[in-house]
């Protein structure tokens, strides 16, 4: 008798270890793909990954009057608030020439940052549906709501152009440096992306913190306020703490770029190391509990 | 059951002594704010409503190529969660499911949107089920032939009424076979004649995808199209055997006055189009 024959009584298998197939030709049902091949996936699915993200952006609006407007009105609505509260009742904008256009790259730059965290801890628990019915590498979903987060910061700088020009700061070349900053950025965010979502994916609670997080995280990344200002007269492992922390660097670059504030090239390498560290390590992180996105 | 030769019968899906369950968290809809919940997550209070249920208990089979198995049984009985460790998407506890090439289930709707129109959702739905750009314009004609929507197809899908949808949906689902289909309770959705389409289109994947499995509680579809048959209960494999049979032994439990006569018997179908599709 083969061990066909004996497979077909229904309790067959006298495989030695769960990973060896009972009869050539088998493979485990949603085995983890080696991470080469998974991420080939990944490159293969990209036109998925754009249409979707693409879809849920517009489709986040649709409900509304204003529709795609609300694009760069939520933006506008915020400067407008950061301005009233920070600018002009708390008067943060001590030491700091040109406060609306500083307050503007700040808000911008760190809501990209904030809704990639909150969205990115919701990629996989907000589309259960899509990953309890078609096999695909769940990567997909973190890249895909980093990429509407990252939708939602192009917008957001069409609104910061005239905010730019209107409080009187000049045009220049330099300007270009914004592309080579938001890339950085845009791999950090991934990586805290693909973090939160395998986190939020085991712990739905995550959804719920990550608001308290952010907030936290945003008054000590110098949005609001100049970090050098407010280091002056505090001990120095202050100010290392708050200008090596990613938030501060990816906006000290955008400040750079776009408003001259001067940055070292200590800056630059920070940026590059937040930014491969986290895409790579978060990578890796999510791509480890593949099997288990199902399960949620 | 009966046995042919054993050399000429390829094993596709192993399924060995496989437990699935799920982790419930909370009562769904309970939040409580974010405050709440951190003082949960901090005094490490246990979540109200935490528990599990075990889907899938113990359950072993092997399919071979050729095979239609419908998996049949009442609801809660763990057939759609089989299905779905069958395809991968779930991860069973314990045991192991092993499969020749890639099980897929038929169905697509998790991936569209209402608010597009239904080219885009061609679009996407193509997409999601791992089809290349240039397979979708290959494809993109017979898709909006086959679910006969003509003009809507421009218009956004929640303006579709629920047979047109089911319909684009089916269609979009259809335009790959994989080598394992799964289908769940994906038969008879839309008018008569869309449903004599989908019949034929479901019988072709058949035909070209090795195996087939089939969730319906249509016991008269499992008879008609299906060679084999499981039968469900509480997680368990109640019986395995000839599709015939094993319908026959579960109308006798649980339908014992409306036996469906044994050949042809379209009652299920019947019954089964007034419940809304899953695809």
């Amino acid at each position: 008798m083969t061990r066909f024959t004996r497979l077909a009584h229904a309790d067959p298998l006298d495989a030695p270890s769960p990973d060896v197939p009972p009869a050539p030709g088998l493979q485990r049902a949603g085995a983890r793909l080696p991470v080469e091949e998974y991420s080939r996936r990944l490159w293969q699915r990209r036109w998925f990954v754009v249409a979707y993200a693409t879809a849920s952006n517009s489709v986040g609006y649709e409900r509304s009057f204003l529709g795609q407007a609300w694009q760069v009105l939520t933006p506008l609505l915020n400067i407008a608030v950061y301005y009233l509260i920070f600018g002009l009742l708390l008067h943060t904008n001590r030491g700091v020439p040109n406060y609306i256009a500083f307050l503007s790259v700040g808000v911008f730059l760190f809501s990209f940052c904030q809704s990639a965290l909150v969205a990115g801890s919701k990629a996989i628990t907000g589309n259960i549906g899509l990953v309890r019915a078609l096999q695909f590498p769940r990567a997909v979903l973190p890249v895909s709501t980093t990429l509407v987060s990252l939708l939602q910061l192009l917008f957001s700088l069409i609104v910061l152009v005239p905010i730019l020009l209107i409080s009187g700061v000049a045009p220049s070349l330099r300007w270009l440096q914004i592309v080579p900053a938001i890339a950085l950025q845009t791999l950090f965010c991934l990586g805290l992306s693909f973090t939160v979502a395998r986190i939020g994916s085991r712990i739905p609670d995550t959804t719920q913190l990550l608001p308290f997080v952010s907030r936290v995280w945003m008054y000590g990344s110098g949005v609001m306020y100049s970090v050098q200002v407010f280091a002056q007269g505090h001990p120095s492992w202050v100010s290392t703490v708050l200008t090596n922390n990613p938030g501060y660097v990816y906006l000290a670059l955008a400040r750079h770029a776009l408003l001259g504030v001067p940055v070292t090239a200590m800056t630059w390498l920070a940026a590059l190391a937040w930014g491969v560290g986290t895409v790579v390590l978060g990578y890796l992180y999510f791509w480890r509990g593949e099997e288990g996105y199902g399960n949620v | 059951m009966s046995e042919p030769a054993a050399e000429t019968r390829e094993p596709t899906v192993v399924v060995d002594d496989v437990h699935l369950t799920y982790r419930i968290v909370g009562k769904g809809k309970q939040r409580g704010g974010a405050a709440a919940s951190l003082r949960r997550t901090l005094l490490r209070e246990p979540l109200p409503g935490q528990g599990s249920v075990r889907a899938v208990r113990g359950v072993s089979f092997t399919a071979y190529r050729g095979e239609a198995i419908g998996l049949i049984g009442p609801n809660g009985s763990g057939k759609s969660t089989l299905l779905r460790s069958i395809a991968g998407l779930m991860a069973p506890s314990q045991g192991t499911v092993w499969t020749r090439g890639q099980a897929s289930l038929l169905g697509v709707a998790a991936a569209m949107m209402g608010g597009m129109s239904g080219d885009q959702n061609i679009l996407l739905g193509c997409l999601a089920i791992g089809m290349t750009p240039d397979e979708i314009i290959e494809e993109y004609d017979a898709i909006c032939d086959f679910a006969g929507i003509g003009e809507f197809v421009h218009l956004p899908m929640n303006t579709y009424s629920s047979g047109m949808g089911a319909r684009l949906r089916f269609a979009i689902a259809a335009a790959r076979t994989p080598d394992i289909l799964l289908i769940d309770e994906a038969l008879a959705t839309g008018d008569a004649a869309f449903r004599r389409r989908s019949e034929a289109r479901i019988r072709k994947l058949r035909d070209e995808a090795g195996t087939v499995f089939l969730v319906s509680h249509g016991l008269g579809v499992v008879r008609e199209s299906c060679t084999r048959a499981i039968w469900l209960e509480n997680g368990r494999i109640v019986m395995d055997g000839p599709a015939d049979d094993v319908v026959d032994a579960y109308q006798e439990k649980h339908d014992p006055g409306e036996r469906t006569a044994r050949p042809n018997a379209r009652s299920g179908v019947a019954s089964r189009a007034q419940e809304p599709s899953s695809v």
